[in-house]
């Protein structure tokens, strides 16, 4: 595989949110605004990148017993200095953010990726798998963000896009939006039309349902 | 004796199920985690402080903001901020010997040679020391004061919360309660930092006629003068509050600086 494909499979073919189905907990909650979904991105992209470098550098050393604890340590101390920058040099949007920097720990892409890929694999291509992850997730984050700010509260970036009727213009803004069920309808649209299009993504039934005369009475 | 890169490279050769490598690389991993983690933390530390310092500046003016008249009545007493004063809490007295501008009451309250440790029955707030001293804003005109803020702070539902209690200058109404620091449930117990809800605050009195501190945050709807409104779900934020203002404005908190004050005036 060329180090191309690291970036580009995890985009959409291999996207982490829609294929994968991980890191939704941060998906839900810091979607509101793009903002917000723009600043998680980044941190989580470079926490991919820079913990995926980290342990791909070590794998050979790191004992098997204690691999797990050794990559979530890494991680999490990634995480901590992540979070730290963002307090001095962002302090608005880290308080927006609150503790979903902090929860960047425990998304299960992080340690997906390191013990999946990082831990096998030289540096150069863990940290490019590490860098077309984080995109895949940037990717679907924003387009969620960018969707629920513009119908929910009529702005991009904070900027006004569509005039709402509080301020004098026609647009009702959809308070649905700003809920967390939101999240949940656009990532499954997503997935929908990601599966239409890539029928290869959709999974077989394992356990299909008995209909008609099929179906056993009880 | 080998050099200590030769016992370096022994021990990366060593097999990766070895106890002792198990052992070495778990240490090594935490030790230089910690290093990286602390250093950053240090580093930034006096950045984010600022902001923190700026954050709970902007609360105040906008507290100010919201009090009806307010800004006019500095205008007329000639002021564009609020006097900070530091006040002794045991006896209620001012401290002019203590410069405000560098007393941190945080980290007062910390040490134990700037602050007592409560006793368990008198701390509802869940403080466990309270500092000795205390930054009181007033705003005074002629001398006969107008408004009095009062910083307190008190554990909430899963952080400690941080607030501005304005009182007018009957010290039994309150003007306005601000947060200014929290890290309740978004969407829940953080909404006390939302405009309407501090927004129910003013108007408020503290103390029944027997001088019993009867404010509190209620389940529900509000009755009365001494009842806020809670915010449903937030229960355990809202008993944190109360627990807070019942704390700060008791013996142990301000009570013995507001009676003086109601005493001998400023």
């Amino acid at each position: 595989m060329s180090l191309r494909h690291h970036i580009t499979r995890p985009l959409i073919e291999q996207n982490p949110i829609t294929l994968q189905i991980l890191g939704i907990c941060s998906a839900l909650a810091v979607t509101t605004s793009l903002t917000t979904a723009l600043t998680m991105s980044v941190a989580l992209t470079l926490v991919l990148c820079g913990s995926a470098a980290v342990i791909s550098l070590i794998r050979h050393h790191i004992p098997g017993s204690i691999r797990l604890i050794v990559q979530i340590t890494i991680i999490a101390s990634m995480v901590i200095v992540i979070d730290e920058f963002l307090q001095a040099y962002a302090f608005q949007i880290s308080q927006r953010l609150s503790i979903f920097v902090g929860l960047i720990v425990t998304n299960c892409l992080v340690l997906g990726r390191a013990e999946a890929f990082a831990m096998r694999n030289p540096v150069l291509p863990s940290v490019l798998d590490g860098l077309g992850n984080g995109l895949g997730y940037s990717l679907i984050l924003l387009i969620v963000g960018a969707i629920r700010e513009l119908l929910g509260a009529g702005t991009l970036m904070g900027r006004t896009i569509l005039t709402t009727q509080a301020e004098g213009g026609w647009f009702q803004p959809l308070d649905l939006m700003q809920l967390a069920p939101s999240a949940f309808f656009i990532i499954a649209l997503l997935i929908w039309v990601i599966r239409t299009v890539w029928t290869r993504q959709v999974e077989t039934t394992e356990y299909p349902l008995r209909t008609g005369a099929e179906r056993r009475q009880p | 004796m080998p050099s200590p890169m030769a016992l370096w490279r022994a021990f990366l050769a060593r097999p990766n199920d070895d106890r002792i490598k198990t052992f070495g690389i778990a240490v090594l991993v935490a030790l230089v985690s910690a290093v990286v983690v602390s250093v950053t933390s240090v580093t930034l530390q006096p950045l984010q402080e600022a902001h923190l310092e700026a954050e709970r500046q902007a609360r105040i003016e906008a507290m100010l903001d919201t009090l009806p008249g307010m800004r006019a009545l500095m205008e007329e007493a000639g002021v564009d901020a609020l006097e900070t004063r530091i006040v002794s809490l045991s006896d209620g007295r001012f401290a002019p010997e203590i410069d405000p501008a560098s007393y941190d009451m945080r980290a007062a309250a910390e040490l134990p040679e700037t602050s007592i440790a409560l006793p368990p029955e008198a701390d509802v707030a869940g403080l466990k020391r309270r500092a000795n001293f205390a930054p009181v804003y007033l705003l005074q005109r002629d001398g006969d004061l107008m408004l009095v803020v009062l910083p307190v702070h008190g554990t909430g539902y899963q952080s400690t919360i941080r607030a501005m209690l304005a009182l007018e200058p009957d010290l039994n109404t309150v003007a306005a309660l601000t947060v200014t620091e929290q890290g309740e449930t978004p969407g829940l117990g953080a909404r006390i930092e939302e405009p309407d809800w501090q927004a129910l605050w003013p108007g408020k009195e503290i103390a029944d006629q027997t001088g019993r501190i009867e404010i509190r945050v209620v389940r529900g709807e509000a009755s009365g003068p001494h009842q806020v409104d809670g915010i449903s779900g937030a229960t355990r934020t809202g008993n944190g509050i109360t627990n807070m203002l019942q704390f700060w404005l008791g013996e142990y908190g301000y009570a013995p600086f507001l009676d003086r004050l109601e005493r001998e005036g400023l």
